[in-house]
């Protein structure tokens, strides 16, 4: 049987998730080893997909279509152009890694590694579906596993922090089905297509009100501020391996909303939202970094600075230039790179010190040098340093964004001061300092730890210094994108 | 040779070290002095084809932005030149010096690998092409300063200067940042071979231009520590000092200046970005030359010597004086350079930084003794030594242009940067021993770099004396250039230094107690020297503390405010279900149950009819039949 590509990577790991169910329960190290070949497979599926990707169009390429509700023109279709794939490697990567970095989990093992592949079906799925239908149930598929698995295998407050993610999540995936049944009736023939839809002229008034139903589903997921505050909990809740996967994956998914759904199907409602996008987008920037320089939870800071890198995303997206979306998507990429290996971290240290209180630390980088070494370069990623990938997006970002507007630019720039403080003031409450006496035992991170940052460290440091790379296979299509949101192409 | 090697090698030192560094152990050292003074090899070779004329530029492209390539890539003009070869020899200098200086430290490897990543920056950033590229560097020079202050992290201070110093200078990149994309937006090009006179002068003059150039600016006020981000560089000396000298005096320091020179073309159109430019360097250079009257640690003579040398520069560049500010840049490398480690072997003969507790030392330390003198000299502006030739084209500069006022506040502060450097001189090595150890000269890996740089400090200024028919100028210049000595000039500088001289002879050799009295007698402005105008105190009580209350403020609105927001649906909606299950449990559910009831209890009352016995149905059978057949009969 001859099954493509795109296929493979859902159903992949959905064939891991049986074979994990069937696995008797007291045998960890079998269901851990098929949970990693599992996932290392559909990351080597996603490696060939992104060498046989076809640099030079903006079409979706590989589709695959089946009818599957014929009586509701609904399709099984999939396809990957330049936007998705970024995503698509960056879920396998992280679902690879975080699995590694899951091997720490001793209760119900199976169960974890059941609902762990999955979560990563609902996800590649949902970067993967070009009918709206069908992205729609991978979107609430990502849901299920994710809340056992914070509330399960969560922290002291998993049920609140689960709960809270599901219902908040939840809540805005109800606006968004009322946009998706709004567009597929109006549609003329009516259709859950993503790619017909964008051919459809809808009424401006129709665009904005659709908009904004899809921009609160996605902004929930992103998220965009004020609705970040199940985050905090949800990161601070989740075992690390999630958290990963949380920042890494989960918040891309509302940011991808915008790029395969909002903008392409609705231009004109996108247009008009583009400056109070930019404004909660700078607002989330700096908001984000402040609020983030005053935790004392590791995790928790590492949460709020996600809200603030989320903003760059979201205020390249506001500004309809190639430079800027460009930018944006580069910066969802990095984020999950850069991010993740953060979450890493924090799990590291959580693991031999359980505690994440920052003034509890000090001098740790005496005992653990790798560590030490590794957080400090992860961080200044983070914080943008030039050389490494967080600058480049957030410098596309901010050179896209100064052309349209001027003083929400200068105001994100103060971000990058933020940045700096909450990170640099973090390296120094953790790793300098007097060495507190009370962790004079602490080990230096293991080999399996390291093997799960190097290939984002890897990553981080090549598309800091050579962004071409990865540049070249998103260009086109959001050139095309541009072209149809009739912004500035250049 | 390449020149691209120049600053890969020491790329390589640093890889080899960070990860070689637990086997490599004493001999990482030994790496990264073979590696910087390689590349200081090469970069003489580059260096030769400048001086005969021959530019070196490639570049990749790095990204498109709107079509137009940003490119990465290396160029030497003169300009760059001068620097490579102040970075790659001064350099190598301290490199070997440090050798002998960190000997025994538990770090001793990462010390040599850090400053084998700053080399590389330095490099990077001073071959750039294009403004994206000295960004990045910039950056990076930043990160090892960074991590060069905190070196000894385990000391809080340390800490904490490495973090003001990143912070400081992030907030003058941020400046620099969007001076280079509203640069970028004016005209379109990053790259420095573009940014020629002809081609900055066609739009001379426009609003956008002058602001580029001001945000442009503000990146050197920070790296370059001009009022008002001076803050973090006497804190900087928390690092160790050969760090001191080549980060924090000689290199890295000066990129501001060098990066300011490097686009004068554009400073040169806006004259009003120039006037600001020069007038932060002219208070720069007299406000840190006040603050060093009364510093009694070493280093932080040191350090306020080095704003104020560097506000000499700016204010040199802000009037006009491209070349002059340059020079002076270049020998104020070397003396500085050769200050600080004199300095830095002072503080290892004797083991004190404090000056009160020094004194006396030149019979024990004598070659410390004599190049530090030499280096007194050349800062102190006395002929023939360099600082004379380079400052006095920087006063020539001021004066040519016409700005006065500029001119006597710079000659104001040649005075007062004799006497604080006679007095560090005085108070270190003459008069008794006041300290508690036996002080003893340092190790030949330490005093022979002492000398060389000795030999350069005094010496490297001819280069742009009469003597040379001013080489060093019409070099930079790229033509020559009408530069006449000015004896006026020349007079009043070498009397100012004269006068610098004799007060710090009277007050620290013939009449120590002098000193003392004057203090007390002018003690605001004693106060006022000593506490650096209490800045640190006013940053901390406004700036600093408004941060700090606005990060805490937003934390409790997130909590207070947006989290119960969320929270408070979920209750109101938990609420409303509840009263809902009431209403349905008690109203819906209720009529449903009464309906039931009703039926039940009809059912019961028909019951008590339904009594199964056949003759009681067959008389109520009678009876209806009777009572019809009654109704019909009676019509």
């Amino acid at each position: 049987m001859n099954i493509p590509i795109l296929s493979w990577l859902i159903f992949l790991p959905l064939s891991g998730m049986l074979i994990t169910l069937f696995l008797p329960r007291g045998r960890h190290n079998t269901i851990r080893a098929v949970a990693t070949i599992i996932t290392g497979l559909t990351l080597l599926l996603a490696l060939r997909l992104v060498c046989i990707f076809d640099l030079n169009t903006s079409q979706m390429q590989f589709v695959e279509r089946a009818g599957w509700i014929p009586q509701l023109n609904v399709f099984y279709h999939l396809g990957v152009d330049g936007i998705s794939l970024l995503m698509i490697f960056a879920t396998a990567l992280l679902s690879f890694l975080a699995c590694i970095a899951s091997y720490g989990i001793r209760e119900r093992v199976k169960e974890y590694f059941a609902l762990y592949l999955l979560l990563e079906v609902g996800m590649m799925g949902t970067f993967l579906a070009l009918d709206l239908f069908l992205f729609y149930i991978f979107w609430e598929v990502v849901l299920v596993p994710m809340y056992f698995l914070i509330g399960i295998w969560g922290g002291s407050r998993k049920e609140y922090a689960a709960i809270k993610f599901f219902l908040y999540t939840l809540a805005g995936s109800m606006f968004m089905l009322i946009g998706i049944l709004a567009l597929f009736f109006a549609s003329n023939p009516h259709t859950f297509n993503m790619l017909e839809l964008g051919q459809n002229t809808f009424t401006l008034r129709f665009q904005q009100i659709i908009f904004l139903a899809l921009f609160l589903g996605f902004a929930i997921k992103v998220p965009i501020f004020p609705f970040h505050t199940w985050l905090p909990d949800a990161h601070v809740e989740a075992p690390t391996p999630i958290s990963v996967l949380l920042a890494g994956v989960l918040l891309k998914m509302g940011a991808y909303g915008f790029y395969r759904i909002s903008y392409p199907i609705l231009p004109e409602g996108a247009r008009w939202f583009g400056p109070a996008m930019g404004v909660l987008a700078v607002i989330g920037i700096i908001y984000g970094g402040f609020v983030a320089f005053a935790q004392k939870d590791f995790k928790k800071m590492v949460a709020y600075s996600s809200v603030s890198h989320m903003g760059f995303v979201l205020l390249g997206l506001a500004v309809f230039t190639t430079t800027g979306m460009n930018g944006a998507l580069l910066q969802m990429f990095n984020h999950a790179m850069i991010t993740g290996g953060l979450f890493l971290l924090v799990g590291v240290l959580y693991d031999r010190a359980h505690t994440r209180d920052l003034d509890a630390f000090g001098g740790v980088w005496v005992k653990m040098p790798v560590y030490g070494g590794i957080l400090v370069f992860i961080s200044l990623a983070s914080l943008g340093l030039p050389g490494l990938a967080g600058f480049v997006s957030e410098f596309m970002v901010l050179l896209g964004s100064f052309a349209v507007y001027r003083w929400m630019t200068v105001a994100a720039c103060v971000g990058i001061l933020l940045a700096a403080a909450y990170l640099l003031y973090m390296i120094q409450r953790v790793l300098l300092g007097k060495q507190n006496p009370k962790w004079s035992q602490l080990k230096d991170i293991s080999i399996r730890e390291i093997i799960t940052l190097l290939p984002l460290m890897i990553l981080i440091l090549a598309i800091g210094v050579y962004p071409k790379m990865i540049l070249q296979y998103m260009t086109p299509t959001i050139q095309a994108l541009v072209g149809v949101l009739g912004g500035n192409p250049a | 040779m390449n020149p691209l090697l120049i600053p890969l090698l020491p790329l390589i030192s640093f890889a080899a070290i960070i990860f070689f560094g637990k086997w490599l152990k004493e001999k990482s050292a030994w790496v990264a002095v073979s590696a910087s003074a390689l590349s200081c090899l090469v970069s003489f070779k580059s260096i030769g084809e400048v001086i005969g004329g021959r530019n070196f530029h490639e570049a990749f492209t790095w990204i498109l932005i709107n079509r137009i390539p940003i490119e990465f890539g290396i160029s030497i003009d003169p300009l760059a030149a001068v620097m490579l070869f102040v970075v790659t020899f001064i350099g190598t200098m301290i490199v070997v010096y440090s050798v002998g200086y960190m000997h025994g430290d538990p770090r001793y490897p990462r010390f040599f690998a850090y400053l084998s990543l700053f080399l590389f920056s330095m490099l990077g950033l001073v071959l750039s092409s294009t403004l994206v590229q000295i960004y990045v560097f910039w950056e990076l020079v930043g990160l090892c300063s960074y991590f060069l202050i905190g070196f000894w992290f385990e000391k809080k201070e340390a800490a904490e200067a490495g973090r003001k110093a990143f912070i400081a200078n992030r907030i003058g990149d941020i400046g620099f940042f969007l001076g280079i994309i509203t640069f970028f937006y004016a005209t379109g090009t990053m790259r420095f071979v573009d940014i020629q006179p002809e081609f900055i002068q066609a739009q001379a003059g426009s609003a956008i231009l002058t602001v580029s150039a001001l945000l442009l600016f503000c990146g050197a006020v920070g790296k370059s520590a001009q009022f008002p981000l001076h803050v973090w560089l006497p804190d900087a000396m928390e690092g160790p000092t050969p760090v001191s000298a080549l980060i924090h005096a000689a290199t890295m320091v000066a990129a501001g200046v060098y990066m300011v020179a490097r686009l004068f073309p554009l400073f040169h159109a806006c004259p009003e970005a120039s006037q600001i430019v020069a007038g932060i360097g002219t208070w720069t250079a007299f406000m840190a030359a006040f603050f060093a009257l009364t510093q009694m640690d070493i280093k932080k003579v040191l350090a306020y010597s080095t704003i104020s040398q560097l506000g000499y520069m700016i204010a040199a560049l802000g009037v006009g004086g491209m070349t002059a500010g340059t020079f002076h840049l270049m020998t104020h490398a070397f003396f500085k350079a050769l200050l600080f480690l004199g300095a830095g072997s002072v503080i290892h003969g004797a083991g004190v930084q404090d000056m009160r507790e020094m004194g006396g030392l030149r019979k024990s330390m004598p070659i410390t003794f004599w190049t530090f003198v030499v280096a007194t000299a050349a800062i102190a502006g006395i002929p023939p030594f360099s600082g004379f030739w380079s400052k006095d084209e920087i006063l020539l500069s001021a004066i040519g242009s016409d700005h006065r006022i500029i001119f006597w506040i710079l000659m104001i502060t040649a005075a007062m940067t004799s006497f604080y450097m006679f007095r560090l001189l005085f108070l270190t090595f003459f008069g008794e021993t006041r300290g508690k150890r036996a002080p003893h000269e340092s190790p030949a890996v330490m005093t022979v770099p002492l000398i060389i740089l000795a030999i350069g400090a005094a010496g490297i200024g001819l280069l742009g004396s009469p003597w040379a028919h001013h080489w060093i100028q019409n070099f930079l210049a790229g033509h020559p250039e009408e530069i006449q000595m000015n004896s006026f000039v020349a007079t009043i500088s070498i009397a100012a230094s004269a006068i610098g001289l004799l007060i710090a002879f009277i007050f620290y050799i013939l009449n120590p107690d002098l000193p003392k009295r004057f203090a007390k007698k002018y003690w605001l402005l004693y106060a006022a020297s000593s506490h650096k105008l209490w800045m640190d105190e006013m940053y901390q009580a406004t700036f600093i503390r408004w941060f700090k209350q606005i990060a805490r403020f937003s934390f409790k609105f997130d909590e207070a405010v947006i989290d119960r927001t969320v929270n408070e649906v979920g209750r109101k909606t938990v609420w409303t279900s509840k009263i809902k299950n009431w209403f349905d449990q008690y109203i819906v559910d209720g009529l449903v149950n009464l309906t039931g009831r009703l039926t039940q209890m009809t059912g019961a009352v028909l019951r008590l009819i339904q009594t199964g016995y056949i003759h009681n149905y067959l008389f109520v059978l009678l009876l209806g039949v009777l009572i019809i057949g009654y109704a019909v009969f009676n019509t």
